[in-house]
């Protein structure tokens, strides 16, 4: 063995790599070695491995070079030295070869799958499954078959692993290796019953019997792998999924099975175990417990791993059974100080989820020391949670606010100020008790922020909520202050914020204008020209007093024409005599933005708990529905529904309704979405069957004039209804348009088209429909503040029911009202719950809802409804919507 | 009459303006970029458990030897791109008693360092982590007995072959083949003479290489 002299500057370190100054042209020399007739195994092993250094480096071989290398490495096959044969094997696999280059090692490949040397072939079947086309398939067949259920365990493994890739492209093959696979399950050998059992599962996925029948045998003997155990569990999960429906009151089947797996001597399937129980559909408390217990044993693991798994796995039961995770609390509580930052914002975020109000400001004191050594990324993380947590303890405002603006205040990146700016947003928006004091924070935040885009974000801001607030004035001075310090984007947006003060204030007007006329001074014509504008049109010259609401509108209302078309219209305009006509821009909408797609199938990560849809919505409906002339007398917009879909996935044509509701109107918005490219859709209209809704009377239609392909387009119905009352009816829908054919390689539609229609699913108005979802900071003073005056109070029986909280969020959803102070969320095991709603009923006449649930051993359920509102009738109204 | 238009025109870009900051302020949510979801390699991933890549090396982050299974990771640069933001997010943790783990990009990282040498196991999010540690333990393991005990970047290169005859070993496209490290390392190490070969055929460097095996096997047996 060589001796080297340490050196102690660690870059020498480099020279004595084997590979220092590797070039490929050179290896590529090298590679003829192995056409000489004396081969030299050692130094043909020595240059595979330099190439497939160059590989691994990713360093590319041309088509000629790996061609060239291939047909010399076959050459190899000569030689009788394992080592060198293992090499060949892997550059094989490696340069991937054509298929017609294929041919050339098949035989020789083939040859090794007989060999009596096992490891030549265990890996002759991986190298040719893996290189092999399905016309080779054939051939081989016999041998795969005769291998999967061979005695070594690496032979049968390799034969097995390949069945599973080569399942992908040759199904039908593999499939009739089924009784090899099934006798390969009962193998002594742990890795080859959990591939065997692997492929068996895939090999009849489809087949729900069979699946099921797999699983009942096996979860009763004995399987010696963790791994397989691990794959038995998930197919039992998943047969459980599926069977769940059957019986809703005896015990879940495989439940035992699952529980008995978290006594496994493997941590691997006790944690497979506990998760899978806490992913059951429908998890009652009590299958949750040993689950939840275990996962608190692996919290104190000195594994940093598991601690990692338990607490990831915690975190999301918290989200859907906050109750069931608070025994861990003390030990997730002795995580945050976790050397590995992943698990203790992991036990942070849960615990901000577990937390009762009373725990809050402890927690917050916990969560400021560890802030401040953590990254960004986990700080938004946490930041997130708060809000969350704020929104759902509006009491605490206060001490979470301050957590807010003191960690503002620190150090930290764009997106994690922005982050926190947001979630300052957010809660003014939604606790009316914390905007002065939110705004404040802002304002202190501009007075020293490096970010121009949150600068001009809380300007804009600060001008639509300030002027609203108690004492306006005490905002001036930090808005003046950034048209004196800050850079020309951020002096334009402080002087938009000015003047709408200005506009909307009367009595800050005359020192307003006195610090606009300043800004006339500006060096930044941005700057100088806003200034101009607002001063002109507000007055500024000191005659008109007054502001005119037209002004107000012109300045500041929003724009309600949508901003693609505006764009287009301004490209398209050609400096001529005549001025750009804003009134000339389409006001259609083209495509709908609001249909969000939701990206299938995949979870939200664990560590970004998912932030709450924005409210906006609203506003954008009222702007598309305003523009339209034919509803624009209904008045204002009470409440939009959520899309409803009226079509199954996947079909033709996908619709989907939203409800919109008015005092006197209803106007039903289909938004349709053509999904087959060879056609052209025109004239679509929805025609609605109003029969089993007696009150409703249709009085307009909005058709759609084209719906091309792949872009969502919209149709209108409206209905008058009588005036305060929650009419609810059932409408059959069907889809009426006029087909043309497309030439889809040059996109034009055909002259001609056909009357077509398309039967669509029923739509309903409810009683919730009337209901706006509006919180309450504080339930107990706002429940007091009503009064008993409207006070009515009733009792009902439920029947039986599922669970209580099953009860609790049947009631939610009929009522349509929102949840305050977390209680939709029903302890475990409690035999009685108080849930307490509010909400805004049309008319806009506030509602309060406390309602009292108890729950008897048959699982009868027992409800009382106490209603407060500020109207008589509207009380009477819920106690209906109940009682029906 | 012109300025007054400038003005008017002027007035349209302010409001767009406007609107664009108002638009921009409904602060809506982040939505990560939906990573395709057709892994060819990891079709298996719903049941089946599985590995999307393994990664080993140094202590500056550049490769000593890697192996991807998932085609998340289509072209060398993003591969490198993957590696240099795992390693530096890992490289200030402490991984060499225990392994440790961290979420990266929707995905589970379980990585341990041996001298200069960091070994990391990359599978998917909804991945058993224990499933995935257990793989990199075998990995760890088996080049530790592979290198004898003398787990660094200069004997790693050295045998470099043998490291990548152990990853071929502990994963097949994804899909776990072995995780017990002296199973694995037993697999490598057999690079006994084909029985079926002439004596005559052995030449010295076979002879070396009988050598070395008998020198793992014993190691082995410790």
């Amino acid at each position: 063995m060589a001796q080297y002299v340490k050196k102690d500057d660690d870059r020498d370190e480099e020279e004595y790599s084997p590979f220092l100054g590797i070039e490929k042209g050179a290896v590529l020399q090298e590679a003829r070695v192995f056409n000489d007739p004396q081969l030299d195994s050692r130094r043909c092993s020595q240059v595979i491995t330099k190439l497939l250094y160059l590989l691994n480096q990713g360093e590319t071989f041309t088509k000629v070079e790996a061609t060239e290398v291939f047909f010399s490495v076959t050459k190899l096959f000569q030689a009788k030295d394992i080592g060198l044969r293992r090499m060949v094997y892997l550059i094989i696999k490696e340069l991937s070869p054509s298929s017609d280059e294929v041919i050339i090692v098949t035989s020789s490949l083939m040859k090794d799958m007989n060999s009596k040397t096992d490891v030549y072939r265990a890996n002759a079947i991986r190298v040719l499954c893996r290189i092999t086309d399905g016309t080779l398939l054939t051939q081989i067949e016999r041998y795969l078959k005769q291998a999967i259920v061979d005695k070594n365990p690496v032979v049968a493994s390799a034969a097995l692993v390949s069945g599973i890739h080569l399942l992908q492209t040759n199904p039908e093959i593999v499939k009739r290796w089924s009784n090899e696979v099934q006798e390969a399950v009962q193998s002594r050998a742990a890795l080859v019953q959990f591939h065997a059992l692997a492929l068996l599962h895939q090999i009849r996925q489809n087949d729900r019997l069979a699946v099921s029948k797999l699983v009942t045998s096996l979860t009763r003997g004995t399987v010696r792998s963790p791994l397989a155990q691990c794959l038995l569990i998930r197919y039992t999960s998943q047969v459980i999924r599926e069977s769940s429906m059957n019986n809703q009151s005896g015990e879940r089947p495989f439940y035992d099975y699952l529980e008995g797996c978290l006594r496994h001597k493997a941590e691997m399937v006790i944690f497979e175990a506990a998760r899978a129980i806490t992913e059951l559909n429908g998890v009652t408390s009590r299958e949750l417990t040993p689950a939840i217990t275990v996962l608190q044993l692996f919290l104190s693991s000195s594994k940093p791993v598991l601690r990692f798994a338990a607490v990831r796995t915690l975190n999301k039961v918290a989200m859907t059974h906050p109750m069931a995770v608070t025994n861990c609390n003390i030990d997730m509580e002795s995580l945050i100080s976790d050397q590995n930052r992943s698990i203790a914002t992991l036990a942070i975020t849960t615990l901000l989820k577990t937390g009762n109000e009373s725990g809050v400001d402890r927690l917050m004191k916990q969560i400021t020391n560890f802030m401040s050594d953590i990254a960004d990324e986990f700080k938004i993380v946490v930041v997130d949670a708060i809000r969350s947590l704020c929104l759902k303890f509006p009491l605490k405002y206060r001490s979470l606010m301050n957590f807010l603006s003191n960690i503002l205040r620190e150090e930290g990146g764009f997106e994690y100020k922005k982050a926190i700016v947001d979630s300052i947003v957010i809660l003014i928006r939604d606790i009316p008790d914390a905007k002065e004091s939110g705004l404040l924070h802002l304002c202190e935040f501009i007075e020293d922020c490096e970010f121009t885009y949150l600068s001009t974000q809380i300007l804009h801001f600060l001008g639509l909520e300030g002027p609203k607030t108690s004492d306006p004035s005490k905002y001036i001075r930090y808005i003046y202050n950034r048209v004196i310090l800050e850079n020309a984007t951020v002096r334009a947006s402080a002087v938009s914020t000015l003047a709408k003060f200005g506009a909307m204030v009367d009595s800050l007007k005359p020192r307003i204008f006195v610090l606009l006329r300043r800004c006339l001074y500006d060096n930044d014509d941005e700057v100088r020209d806003r200034a101009t504008l607002y001063l002109n049109t507000l007055g500024g010259d000191g005659s008109v007093v007054e502001t005119d609401k037209d002004v107000k509108d012109f300045l500041f209302g929003s724009l309600d024409i949508p901003l693609a078309n505006l764009e287009t219209s301004l490209k398209n305009y050609e400096p001529t005599e005549e001025p750009f006509d804003i009134s000339s821009v389409p006001k259609e909408v083209k495509s709908q933005p609001l249909a969000e797609k939701k990206s299938a199938g995949k979870k939200p990560t664990a560590l970004g708990a998912p932030p709450p849809a924005p409210t906006s919505t609203v506003d954008a409906y009222e702007r598309l529905l305003s523009s339209i002339p034919e509803f624009s007398t209904f008045g204002p917009l009470f409440k939009s529904s959520a899309p409803v879909e009226l079509t199954e996935a996947e079909t033709e044509y996908a619709v989907n309704v939203v409800k919109h509701i008015f005092d006197k109107h209803v106007v039903f918005q289909y938004n349709c979405t053509n999904t087959i490219p060879e056609q052209l859709l025109e004239n679509v209209v929805v025609v609605v069957d109003a029969s089993e809704a007696e009150e409703f009377a249709e009085v307009a239609t909005k058709p759609l004039k084209s719906l091309p392909y792949d872009t969502p387009g919209q149709t209108f119905v409206a209905f008058e209804k009588p005036e305060g009352v929650p009419a609810v009816g059932r409408f059959s829908n069907v889809l009426k348009f006029l087909v043309k054919e497309v030439d889809p390689s040059t996109g034009e539609a055909e002259e001609d088209g056909v009357e077509d229609e398309y039967q669509l699913e029923d739509s309903e108005i409810v009683a919730a429909d009337y209901m706006l979802k509006v919180g309450v900071s504080n339930f107990r003073n706002a429940w007091e503040s009503l009064g008993p005056d409207f006070e009515r109070v009733d009792e009902y029986g439920l029947g039986p029911r599922e669970s209580l909280s099953e009860a609790v969020n049947a009631v939610i959803n009929l009522l349509g009202m929102q949840p305050c102070e977390g209680t939709e969320v029903v302890a475990a095991n409690s035999r009685s719950h108080t849930c307490l709603l509010s909400g805004v009923y049309i008319g806009n006449v506030k509602v309060l809802v406390r309602l009292s649930f108890g729950v008897d051993s048959s699982k009868e359920v027992a409800m009382k409804l106490a209603v407060r509102s500020e109207d008589e009738s509207v009380s009477d109204a819920i106690h209906e919507v109940v009682a029906n | 009459m012109m300025e007054h238009l400038a003005l008017e025109f002027r007035n349209i870009q302010d409001r767009y303006c406007t609107v664009c900051s108002s638009v921009a302020s409904e602060f809506a949510p982040k939505t990560k970029a939906h990573k395709s979801s057709t892994d060819n390699n990891l079709y298996q991933m719903e049941s089946c458990p599985s590995v999307k890549n393994i990664l080993l090396l140094d202590s500056e982050g550049n490769r000593v030897a890697v192996k991807y299974y998932s085609d998340e990771w289509q072209t060398n640069s993003s591969k490198e791109a993957f590696e240099k933001a795992v390693f530096t997010k890992t490289q200030k943790t402490n991984a060499r008693a225990e392994a440790e783990i961290t979420m990266f990009e929707n995905n589970i990282v379980v990585y341990k360092f041996a001298q200069d040498l960091h070994f990391f196991v990359t599978g998917g999010d909804d991945e058993n982590e224990l499933i995935i540690s257990t793989v990199l333990q075998g990995f760890f393991d088996a080049v530790g007995l592979l290198l004898r005990g003398n787990v660094d970047k200069k004997e790693a290169l050295e045998n470099l072959d043998l490291i990548l005859l152990c990853l071929d070993e502990i994963v097949d496209g994804g899909i776990i083949l072995e995780t017990d490290a002296n199973v694995i390392a037993g697999k490598v190490a057999s690079h006994s003479i084909d029985s079926g070969a002439p004596l005559s055929e052995q030449t010295i460097s076979q002879a070396l290489a009988t050598a070395r095996e008998h020198l793992t096997r014993s190691l082995l047996n410790v």
